[in-house]
């Protein structure tokens, strides 16, 4: 993976750029022979898509999220990045829903390995990831240490992510149903970006403080129309992060871990139950949520073979199918599964939390179960008793 | 599934009460017709070919509701004559949109339609094939999906258990990338208790799911139905949505009986 320093002496100072600047850096990326994916609107919600260059970013496009309900706005000072967290984050490009992972071929009496198309790591796609939220970065690194070198090194994931070049954009306007400040993970982005954007608090939509993380970040930068960042854009961006810190739609409790552990037969998952669908769709839209189960696929007439990984969800029976019968049958132990992993059971597995605070799981649960009232909901751990 | 037969296994579709729309889909695999001809032996497909083979046979796709007292005894001379039998379809599987008869006196539908009733033998509910005879595996749609049925296919040559996911059709759309229409437009959507498989064909156009391929594995209604009436469709509306190709599926039937429960309760206070 390529080195990410925070501290690079050899990087540019920080910078400041406006829309020739973010104009330029789209074609930049473009004419390297990237894919540019970014945010883009489409089918009533802002989501990750290919975008070709500025014209296709949204511009003055705001949103309203709440438990179950996304709305799109027009805000007033019409800028770029003016939405909350994306319908979607960016698993789907880095860790596909659909991927067949080995092929054969009857030749004759034996079989014999074809190769997919996602084997060789040169041709996978050069992306270029513009406009990633702070707690969407910090899901790429819960996924890097998952599927990446520090994990289980899914290959796929791996080639794509280490070409990928990562340009983070700050958030000025948290999300009705956001929390990442209490889960440490934002508003502004951490580590494993190439460059950083940081709206102005002056005029967030279209002027931004520019840093490189990376030599690859530092390089781009070096060839976008910018002015030096003096010490009033230094302080524009620490304004915009302060303000977008105070302005979080939701904060999870801070003993989130403690409190589930202590409450594993506590009545309230039967109540929760109640209200889940078991439908899916917290996994599927939560950027750090990596389960998947494989497919076996043969052709009529049985001489070819394929094998798929498929996303899958702690939602479903089959799931925890072991030989004769599920694990957890009730949508309680279920939701239970889910919650626990998340928040807790991360924690043993893998030394972070999994969740990042993008909030996905509350606006996209189509009846609006909210993770940290679910939390909330449960008796306080003495940890959590304010003195 | 049951075990691998010999080669060459003989293949029966027989048809019930029902649109002939799932049969069709077998024709429709245009590409791998040839192919699923060259694997069976299409002994008996009346839609397809006026020959026929004698039974017994191999693999038998049933289609349609048992809705006649002769259909009742039908199916299960067909039964005694299938290796395996695979219903397909919603009215196989559920009962199709005439099981709408099973909320009603179907008496006074017949007296309404036809104008010699004395001619009709009828029965009273139209049901699903699993409750006449054993059923082997079942496929849902309304109509099934031609890549599913090109799977059940596909498993009963290999001798393998088919692969079709019994999970919601949010888990379609999260695959496809469709932003979800209740959440973003509000719509009544039945997808979170409508089991995967259609290939995710109305929330990308911006329509609620219709339900047609029947309740996921764990449906959980009351509380969308909940949702549905909290965010202002009457109980009237909520019951029609439940009653359509699978109306008679136990947990969709369930649902629109407590809200049309709840209807009459509304009328009552009125
Ligand atoms: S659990 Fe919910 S809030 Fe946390 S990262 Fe996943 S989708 Fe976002
Ligand atoms: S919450 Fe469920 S789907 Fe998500 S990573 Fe954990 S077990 Fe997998
Ligand atoms: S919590 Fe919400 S999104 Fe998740 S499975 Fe339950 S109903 Fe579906």
């Amino acid at each position: 993976m390529r080195t990410h320093t925070s501290q690079a002496a050899d990087r540019p100072a920080a910078a400041v750029i406006g829309d020739d600047g973010l104009d330029a850096l789209i074609r930049a990326l473009t004419e390297a022979g990237r894919r540019v994916l970014a945010p883009t609107e489409h089918a009533g919600a802002i989501t990750i898509g290919d975008i070709n260059g500025l014209a296709d970013l949204p511009r003055g496009r705001g949103d309203v999220q709440a438990p179950g309900r996304y709305r799109l706005t027009e805000t007033e000072d019409a800028g770029w990045f003016a939405h909350g967290p994306t319908a979607e984050g960016w698993k789907r490009f880095l860790y596909p829903p659909e991927e067949c992972v080995w092929r054969a071929e009857a030749k004759g009496a034996s079989w014999r390995e074809e190769p997919t198309t996602t084997d060789d790591a040169d041709s996978a796609d050069t992306l270029a990831l513009l406009g990633v939220r702070a707690c969407d970065l910090a899901a790429v690194a819960v996924l890097d240490r998952v599927l990446g070198p520090e994990g289980a090194a899914d290959p796929r994931y791996r080639a794509r992510r280490e070409r990928a070049v990562i340009v983070a954009v700050d958030c000025a306007r948290p999300g009705g149903t956001c929390f990442c400040a209490s889960m440490g993970t934002g508003p502004g982005a951490g580590d494993r970006y190439d460059l950083r954007l940081t709206p102005l608090a002056d005029d967030p939509g279209s002027r931004f403080l520019v840093r490189a993380g990376s030599a690859a970040g530092a390089d781009l930068l070096a060839r976008l129309p910018a002015r030096p960042a003096d010490d009033a854009a230094l302080a524009a961006a620490e304004a915009t992060l302060n303000a977008a810190g105070q302005a979080m739609g939701r904060a999870m409790p801070a003993d989130a871990e403690a409190r589930l552990k202590r409450n594993l037969e506590h009545p309230r998952w039967n109540e929760t139950a109640e209200r889940c669908l078991t439908c899916g769709n917290c996994t599927s839209v939560c950027p750090t949520c990596f389960c998947s189960e494989v497919e076996d696929r043969s052709s009529l007439d049985g001489r070819r073979a394929e094998r798929w990984r498929l996303w899958d969800s702690c939602f479903s029976v089959r799931f925890s199918y072991l030989h004769g019968g599920s694990v957890r049958e009730s949508g309680a132990a279920r939701y239970r599964q889910w919650i626990t992993h998340k928040l807790a059971w991360w924690h043993d597995q893998f030394g972070t939390s999994g969740c990042v605070g993008c909030g996905r799981c509350i606006t996209w649960c189509p009846v609006g179960i909210d993770i940290t009232e679910e939390v909330a909901a449960l008796p306080a751990t003495a940890a959590a008793v304010p003195a | 599934m049951a075990k691998q037969p010999p080669r060459r296994p003989k293949l029966a579709v027989w048809k019930f009460a029902s649109c002939d729309g799932c049969q069709l889909t077998l024709l429709d695999c245009e590409d791998e017709l040839l192919e699923v001809a060259g694997h069976l032996t299409i002994a008996y497909f009346l839609e397809a070919s006026r020959a026929t083979l004698k039974g017994p046979y191999d693999l038998s796709l049933v289609e349609g509701s048992i809705t006649t007292p002769d259909d009742a005894k039908r199916i299960q001379r067909i039964r005694r004559q299938s290796r395996t039998l695979v219903t397909i379809g919603a009215c196989a599987t559920a009962g199709g949109i005439q099981a709408l008869r099973n909320f009603a006196d179907v008496d006074d539908y017949v007296r309404q339609v036809y104008p010699r009733p004395e001619f009709i033998r009828t029965l009273p509910r139209s049901t699903p094939i699993r409750d006449h005879v054993r059923v082997d595996f079942e496929l849902k749609g309304c109509p099934i999906s031609r890549h599913q049925l090109l799977e059940v296919i596909a498993a009963f040559l290999a001798g393998r258990r088919p692969s079709i996911p019994e999970v919601s059709q949010c888990m379609e759309c999260k695959r496809h990338g469709t932003p979800c229409v209740m959440v973003t437009r509000g719509l009544p959507c039945l997808g979170p208790v409508t089991q995967a498989g259609c290939g995710n064909l109305c929330p990308p156009l911006g329509r609620a799911c219709y339900g047609c391929f029947g309740p996921m594995e764990t449906p959980n209604t009351a509380s969308l139905a909940g949702w549905f009436a909290a965010s202002g469709t009457d109980s009237a509306a909520i019951r029609d949505l439940f009653r359509t190709y699978n109306a008679a599926a136990p947990a969709f039937r369930r649902e629109s009986e407590a809200q049309a429960r709840t209807t009459s309760s509304h009328a009552d206070d009125a």
